[in-house]
């Protein structure tokens, strides 16, 4: 891989280009800033906030990318996609061939231009981070644009796939774990069938990530071009309930790749977390960007007034910023720590601060109140201050004795996390689980059964789409291996 | 998409549909539920299988029509289709032979007793069912459940017909007259808060099956938490089936209420535009 990129380095073209302009001249290009909507406009709405690069502006910042010789960005990159490969072709404007080179790697390019956290990954480890003391070569803004720029285009090309080689393959999961995997299978000439419990396609892309931040075209293009591929996708059905896997190999599936990703909500277990109007974020979410409730949907939910959302990852921003647009007077972050320390993308702070959600960082909740009826009117939140810091290198919050704030609230989301889904690993005999309730794999991904791999929060308790992603071609890899080693 | 092969009316508002979904068929237990979706924008909404043919490779499942989403799916007819429909999902009724097992329904919760009293006399139990309903007309299952019981007892709220009384009264009756080892319900929470009350009374070992609002169904969303014996359980992963003196019916019917203001609105606008009020 490595040496064939040095090899693509040194294509005459490419030598060309990195001779037209200095790179004193590269570096002089201050980065790009991304259109946004309006902050007052969008928090109304469910228009994607982020409007994407013009041509001329994504042909300028590729320009700034100075094509190392030995790209750090890559490493940074958990799939390890050619980003100069594919920045130096939207530089030289052949945005195409910059989106078959994202696709090679990654499945998922739109959707990981816009969701995947580029400034702890790629961007992160750019020599203008690293080496320049300036702002990253904007590597997902890039990314996007290369393909929004294909689909826009009508001209999308589909990866080449080896011809069929009749092994079938199933899949649990239509996340982007399980369709990364299905996508790598299907070009390595697999039979692939994905099966996916909810009635849609798209897992956490479709019911968690808001229409806001990834708009359900997006995913569903990226859908058809995986189905092009040959590989189907069977929804409302579930492996270990509706068919077992010991039906799956009666039916000749040579392989099993388990990403049936996230599961039970977490809760704090305190006083009043079962009161009408306190709900998880996954439920909250659900309901909305799933189900279309408060739009066309005959699912209800609660649009509250004063809504808080415990938590500080990307789901509390996707939650806070949902509340904030079912009209929420009061949309609040309540996150024990100091904003420093918070899991979300620094652009999702960003875009919620611009919309008027407020931050209650260094307070925790520690009881919630309610009305004769059930329904949460109160929250009880302990003040907190950072103190020393603890096995994850983040400050460990502390209390502040006799600090305690009584706060007015119709709706509490609470977003602390998800533990593994527990109805596969519990349906199919033979799978071990950890202690955490996630699959227990080997380096390979492959599970206690050796046809079985696994990958995504299956496996890893809760990440992020990228790395999920990372998994299912990782996964794709090391099940073709085995399947020709074990010549089935 | 999954046909509907059969459609009868129970009562005005309970409908019985026989539905073609071979894989479920196959593979369910009793206990078990399905998750079903009228329409593109639907709502999911559990139901416990009454029965299954795994010949024809239909289930059955009754239905009350309470709001807009089970008044749609009451709508449809044979040769109509339901537009989502997955499952068997919750875990299957432990069934083995205890003895004597008092199974107690009330409403449309008999439709899901039904393959537990089935299980329970295949196992080898002496089951006697006890049937409850407010009048004669919302009887169900009678014959089903009298051809895989001991005994049947059907109490109704106005007396119209066999005793009258609530379900209460029947279990009572036979907790007064011999020893029971095990007793299952399925009804409205506060019925079987009532059960559990009297059970604990005697001593009687006690299971219900929880209906609890759903929204994936797959253990992902949380919305159906109920809290059993002090903690938070999920009733679409741990259940539905509890240990019925361990749970606390009053917090799950507060919860079951949660979007009954929301629901009651939308079901006026449903029949303002549809014009069948």
């Amino acid at each position: 891989m490595t040496e064939n990129r040095a090899t693509t380095r040194n294509i005459p073209w490419r030598e060309q280009l990195r001779k037209s302009i200095t790179n004193k001249e590269r570096t002089a290009i201050s980065r790009v800033h991304m259109h946004e909507l309006d902050a007052n406009y969008r928090n109304h709405n469910n228009e994607e906030v982020n409007m994407g690069l013009t041509l001329e502006e994504a042909l300028t910042e590729a320009k700034r990318c100075l094509d190392c010789p030995n790209p750090t960005c890559m490493s940074g990159c958990p799939v390890s996609i050619d980003i100069p490969g594919f920045v130096k072709n939207i530089e030289r404007n052949e945005i195409l061939e910059a989106a078959s080179i994202l696709k090679q790697t990654s499945a998922l390019p739109a959707v990981c231009g816009r969701v995947c956290p580029q400034e702890k990954q790629c961007e992160a480890a750019c020599i203008y981070t690293q080496k320049l003391g300036k702002e990253a070569v904007a590597i997902g803004y890039l990314e996007r644009f290369a393909a929004d720029f294909e689909r826009e285009s009508g001209q999308a090309s589909i990866p080449a796939c080896a011809p069929n080689n009749g092994i079938k393959i199933a899949v649990v999961g239509s996340g982007p774990a399980g369709l990364s995997f299905a996508g790598d299978m299907a070009k390595r000439g697999y039979q692939v069938t994905v099966f996916e419990a909810l009635h849609e396609i798209g897992g956490v892309l479709k019911y968690g990530i808001p229409e806001f931040r990834l708009p359900n075209d997006v995913i569903d293009v990226e859908i058809e071009n995986i189905k092009k591929m040959g590989v189907e996708i069977i929804t409302n059905c579930i492996v270990g309930k509706t068919i077992t896997y010991e039906e799956l190999k009666q039916e000749g599936y040579k392989g099993l790749f388990v990403a049936s990703g996230a599961g039970l909500p977490r809760f704090m277990n305190i006083s009043g977390e079962n009161l009408i109007g306190v709900m998880s974020s996954n439920e909250y979410l659900t309901r909305i960007n799933l189900m279309g409730a408060s739009r066309d949907g005959d699912t209800p939910v609660l649009s509250g007034k004063n809504v808080a959302i415990i938590g500080g990852g990307n789901t509390a921003m996707d939650a806070v910023r949902t509340a904030k647009r079912l009209g929420a007077n009061r949309a609040m972050i309540v996150y024990r720590r100091s904003e420093h320390e918070m899991p979300a993308r620094i652009e999702e702070i960003k875009h919620a601060k611009e919309e008027g959600i407020e931050f209650l960082t260094l307070h925790n909740p520690i009881e919630y109140l309610g009305d004769e009826r059930g329904h949460v009117t109160t929250m009880r939140l302990q003040k907190m201050e950072l103190g020393e810091p603890d096995e994850s290198g983040r400050r460990s919050p502390v209390e502040i004795p006799g600090a305690i704030d009584n706060i007015e609230v119709d709706t509490v989301i609470v977003s602390i996390g998800v533990s593994p889904n527990p109805l596969v690993p519990s349906s199919i005999q033979g799978l071990n689980v950890t202690k955490w309730g996630t699959l227990v794999v080997n380096d390979d991904l492959q599970t206690t059964i050796p046809a079985i791999y696994a990958g995504g929060d299956i496996v890893r308790g809760g990440a992020t789409v990228i790395l999920a992603m990372g998994d299912g071609r990782k996964a794709a890899a090391a099940m073709d291996e085995y399947l020709h080693s074990s010549n089935c | 998409m999954n046909k509907i092969l059969k459609k009868a009316f129970f009562s005005s508002n309970v409908v019985y549909f026989e539905v073609e979904a071979p894989l479920i068929a196959r593979s369910r237990k009793a206990g078990h539920f399905v998750l079903v979706k009228v329409g593109t924008h639907g709502e999911r909404i559990p139901l416990t299988i009454a029965a299954s043919d795994p010949v024809k490779g239909s289930i059955s499942l009754v239905v009350q029509r309470v709001g807009v989403s089970s008044t749609k799916l009451c709508a449809l007819n044979e040769g109509e289709y339901i537009t989502d429909l997955v499952g068997p999902l919750g875990k299957a009724t432990h069934i083995e032979q205890f003895g004597t097992v008092v199974c107690a329904g009330g409403g449309v919760g008999v439709a899901p007793l039904l393959p537990i009293v089935e299980a329970m006399k295949k196992a080898g139990n002496r089951v006697i069912t006890i049937l409850a309903a407010r009048s004669k007309d919302l009887v169900i299952l009678e014959e089903q459940m009298r051809a895989n019981s001991d005994e049947v007892i059907v109490m109704t709220d106005d007396g119209t017909y066999g005793k009258k009384g609530i379900v209460t009264a029947g279990i009572e009756e036979v907790l007064l007259r011999e020893h029971v080892d095990m007793c299952v319900t399925v009804g409205p929470a506060v019925m079987m808060k009532y059960v559990a009350l009297l059970t604990k009374k005697y001593n009687v070992p006690t299971m219900a099956s929880l209906n609890t609002i759903m929204v994936d169904g797959t253990g992902m969303c949380g919305a159906c938490r109920v809290t059993v014996g002090g903690k938070t359980k999920f009733v679409c992963i741990d259940g539905p089936e509890f240990d019925a003196h361990q749970v606390d019916f009053d917090e799950m019917q507060m919860r079951l209420g949660s979007y009954k203001e929301i629901e009651r609105e939308a079901m006026e606008h449903y029949l303002e535009e549809t014009g069948s009020n």
